[in-house]
């Protein structure tokens, strides 16, 4: 309990904190933690803070149309001031007009030419930076992953290692020496979505009926946020996405971890009771138990995640317990209903899902 | 010349009872009370897309505000951006056209005036149906509820499934109508300006503004199709079980999306291309000079509405296409730039060496340039398709947009509403008041649009009705909402400034920026028949010519 109370007080103070000192205040908090909790990762999404390949490359580009687009400002805009300035009507009116000039066709073909070419510059820059992600073979070693959409949380799979959780992804940190990059096969159970976490990659929609792929080499171990970017929904606000890279030792002790089926103690058989016999596993799943729901996250290891409903609260026993109780009250239009237990049976069911290590 | 006017006129008999007055407005016909009544129906939606906005504002001033419901803030961006582009921009500009368009080529009416009612009593009722999803959204379903699938309404959340009840029926046929009154609008348009020109006014001396009119109108006729196809498409996936877009049953969520944006990206040059006109026309005027390179400045606007038609899929880089199809947009999408480039560079060129008159409407066209300029750039950014893997659906898409709806189309379309004002209403209006409008606008525009980048490049998605505290967005947004005010203000004083001055302005004469097209010959407001004799023109500016008998323009064109 006292470990659960400590996060808790984290998050509060977390948001309390400003943007800069949140990074440091974490790794103290967090240092004692496993070891795929926060690093020093900020918690502001800033896509001028790359840490993996895609999002470096795209950084570059950035920077250089950046300063494309600056300096045709800085023409520009100092023309206009200078028009402005210098032909600006001044009394006493002389009653005459200017000289009526009706155009001049070599300064047009100037202002023609010299933007196509500024045109053809950036379209190379782009296009190689396009063909660089965009052609990527996946190295050996490479981690794979499939995302799936849902109203409004995330589904994420390793088909390789038979892993299946929610919300909250985790990868290792890829080292030049050995690569391990992760590539994520993209789809969607309902509605459109778009998985976007700025620091590690541009975005790509989930679409049904249709397999999109990205990936993501990260070379700095942290907690990265992200969420869904693309409207699909009343909570399409609290769609929000963690990725945890994870140091290669750490990662492969999740593994190990998430590998386990559910092995809840026997004092919490009541509410395990509870949950097996009421709608709970229409949707959700519990490995070597009679829950196999797929419409709602895979709760085998529910407490090795940070937080619930897909990022909207901390993992905390009265988040828990309030989420089962009214989920409107923490994400209003989620699809999950209020389970209308009473507070003996709700209790029972939170000590069980708080066994689900 | 027709400078006399007759002098029994429309408004002349003030006696009349007023069921009378609204009855002659009603079953009008007359082009110029048609084009009055789209700006004041576009203004009555501005007022209603504006609260929306504010709505959606106050709501993410702070993180975690329970000032409306998620579902409440949904319904708000998805009637926001309906209402601002379809009964707001659409409308005025056709009503801009209406009015001015048979002036300026010296006709006495549209080619087609009673086509013109419909089209305009159409658009109306298409408007009015969207918002009557409020009372009747939600059918046999709970209470009425506006729609919330978004201004572009991505399959398959448009499927019965996921969207219960009718509001998105509302939105599909309130477009769908309002589009037949478009394209009945524009069929206008085309027909007008090709065959009513007064005598003398080849293709080459019309004014810009009918030029550009010309080219919006062409663009209406191609771009609403695609349009009304979807939504009959769409009605037929909801009433009689088809399976265009539902996902669910094989259809397709990407085809909905190139059916939308191969309407939605024409439709921005459609909005813009008459903003472009206005400028064309009140630039010269204040700086004392011809447009520079009139046919550099039609034959830019032509190529934009070309490859305007070949670059929909920009709003696609996130989708999944592959490297090739993503590359060709990135060309098409970057050549726009090079027109747009010369265009920006002629009224520089038009600026430079006049005697520039700071009057409220060229006040608000150099606002349109400075802001056309950034918006033009921050779109090369989002052009870069990488980049926009990284800004598209952001709130730096959010800005962009805006930066072109309303720091270029709406600054200029106050430009014309003052430039014109005059000519419409008889009076002049409170200079004053307009430059107090201007400044205003200016400080809270910046102080909204500007910092709306920010979030964006901080990773802030748009369309979300809450976001967590402590990632670096509160602050930007809290100044994002507080420039919301001060625009709010502007366009109090704006629309107080028209009212006060329609009764107590000063007369304005038939000419008072001493102007140059055919609109200033005659009477402020023109009779019904526009002008007693049709007039012959020699040049682009007849009444440059009339003015300057000693050195007159066609002796140079």
């Amino acid at each position: 309990m006292s470990h659960r109370n400590v996060e808790k007080i984290a998050n509060t103070r977390l948001r309390k904190m400003s943007a800069r000192g949140a990074g440091l205040l974490a790794v103290l908090i967090f240092s004692g933690r496993s070891c795929f909790a926060f690093a020093q990762a900020s918690p502001v999404p800033d896509i001028f803070k790359p840490a993996s390949t895609p999002a470096e490359s795209i950084h570059r580009l950035s920077l250089f149309v950046l300063i494309i687009t600056a300096l045709i400002f800085v023409v520009v805009f100092s023309l206009l001031v200078y028009a402005v300035g210098k032909f600006r009507h001044r009394a006493p009116e002389d009653g005459r007009e200017p000289p009526q000039v009706y155009g001049s066709n070599q300064m047009e073909l100037a202002w023609t030419v010299v933007p196509v070419l500024i045109v053809l510059v950036l379209f190379f820059a782009t296009a190689r930076v396009i063909h660089s992600i965009q052609q990527a073979v996946p190295p050996p070693g490479t981690i794979e992953v499939t995302a799936i959409g849902h109203q409004f949380w995330w589904e994420f799979r390793y088909p390789a290692l038979g892993i299946v959780t929610a919300n909250e992804l985790h990868i290792p940190v890829s080292d030049p020496a050995h690569r391990t990059p992760t590539f994520i096969t993209l789809s969607s159970a309902d509605t459109d979505h778009s998985f976007w976490v700025p620091q590690l990659a541009g975005k790509t929609d989930l679409i049904p009926n249709r397999i999109n792929s990205m990936w993501i080499e990260p070379n700095e171990i942290g907690m990265y946020v992200g969420q869904c970017a693309q409207y699909c929904g009343t909570q399409h606000a609290k769609m929000l996405l963690r990725v945890y890279v994870d140091s290669p030792e750490g990662f492969s002790k999740w593994i190990a971890s998430q590998k386990q089926i559910a092995n809840p103690a026997g004092s919490v058989a009541a509410g395990r009771h509870i949950f097996e016999k009421t709608a709970c596993i229409n949707c959700h799943a519990v490995s070597g138990t009679v829950a196999d729901g797929r419409f709602g996250p895979d709760l085998t290891h529910l407490m090795s995640r940070e937080t619930i409903a897909s990022g909207a609260a901390p993992n905390t026993h009265e988040n828990l317990k309030l989420w089962i109780h009214s989920p409107d009250s923490i994400k209003p239009g989620a699809l999950m209903p209020a389970m209308n237990l009473n507070e003996r049976d709700l209790e029972a069911v939170t000590a069980y899902l708080e066994s689900l290590q | 010349m027709s400078s006399e006017s007759i002098a029994l006129t429309a408004a002349g008999a003030p006696s009349r009872p007023l069921s009378d007055l609204l009855y002659s407005w009603v079953t009008t016909v007359d082009h110029k009370r048609l084009g009055i009544l789209y700006i004041l129906y576009a203004i009555f939606f501005l007022v209603i897309g504006g609260i929306e906005a504010t709505i959606m504002r106050i709501q993410l001033i702070v993180p975690h505000n329970h000032f409306v419901s998620p579902q409440t803030f949904n319904r708000m961006f998805t009637m926001h951006g309906t209402t601002m582009i379809f009964f707001v921009a659409m409308p005025v500009l056709f009503g801009f056209g209406n009015y001015l368009i048979p002036l300026m080529i010296g006709a006495r009416d549209m080619a087609f005036p009673r086509l013109n009612a419909w089209s305009f009593w159409l658009t109306a009722f298409g408007g009015l149906l969207l918002y009557f999803s409020f009372v009747g959204g939600n059918g046999l379903y709970g209470a009425g509820s506006a729609p919330d699938v978004g201004w572009f309404a991505y399959a398959p959340l448009t499927a019965r499934t996921f969207s219960i009840g009718h509001s998105t029926d509302f939105w599909t046929l309130g477009l769908l109508v309002s589009g037949f009154g478009s394209i009945g609008a524009a069929v206008n348009f085309v027909a007008t300006i090709v065959c009513l020109r007064c005598p003398g006014m080849s293709f080459g001396k019309m004014p810009l503004l009918v030029w550009l009119n010309l080219v919006m109108g062409a663009m209406v006729l191609l771009a609403i199709s695609p349009l009304t196809a979807a939504q009959v498409m769409l009605s037929l996936d909801r009433f009689l079980g088809a399976h265009f877009f539902d996902t669910q049953a094989g259809g397709s969520a990407v085809l909905w999306m190139h059916f939308f944006w191969i309407f939605g990206h024409p439709e921005v040059y459609v909005l813009v291309i008459p903003a472009f006109a206005f400028v064309s026309e009140i630039v010269p005027v204040f700086s004392r000079k011809p447009i520079f390179g009139y046919p550099v400045m039609v034959a830019a606007t032509v190529g934009i509405g070309f490859v305007s038609f070949g670059v929909w899929a920009h709003h696609m880089f996130t989708i999944g296409m592959n490297s090739y199809a993503n590359s060709f947009f990135v060309i098409t999408t970057m050549v726009v730039g090079v027109p747009t480039g010369i265009k920006i560079f002629n009224w520089l060129g038009t600026m430079w060496g006049g005697k520039l008159q700071f009057k409220t409407p060229m006040l608000f066209c150099i606002g349109f340039l400075f802001q056309f300029l950034i918006a033009g750039l921050t779109g090369i950014m989002l052009g870069a398709a990488p980049f926009d893997w990284q800004l598209g659906n952001s709130y730096f898409v959010v800005a962009h947009f805006h930066y072109v709806i309303v720091g270029g189309i709406l600054f200029a379309l106050f430009a014309a509403f003052y430039y014109w004002f005059p000519k419409m209403s008889g009076h002049l209006y409170n200079e004053g008041l307009g430059k107090l409008h201007f400044w205003l606008f200016l400080l809270g525009f910046h102080l909204t649009f500007d910092f709306m980048h920010i979030p964006g490049i901080l990773g802030m998605p748009r369309r979300i009705y809450t976001y967590e505290p402590g990632r670096g967005w509160d602050i930007w947004n809290f100044i994002v909402t507080v420039g919301v005010f001060f625009q709010a203000v502007a366009i109090l004083i704006f629309v107080g400034n028209l009212l006060y001055s329609l009764f107590k302005g000063k007369l304005a004469g038939n000419d008072p920026w001493d102007a140059w097209t055919l609109e200033w010959s005659t009477s402020s407001p023109p009779p019904e028949y526009n002008f007693a004799s049709i007039p012959v023109v020699r040049s682009r500016r007849p009444l440059w010519d009339l003015k300057h008998p000693e050195d007159p323009d066609w002796k140079y064109e």
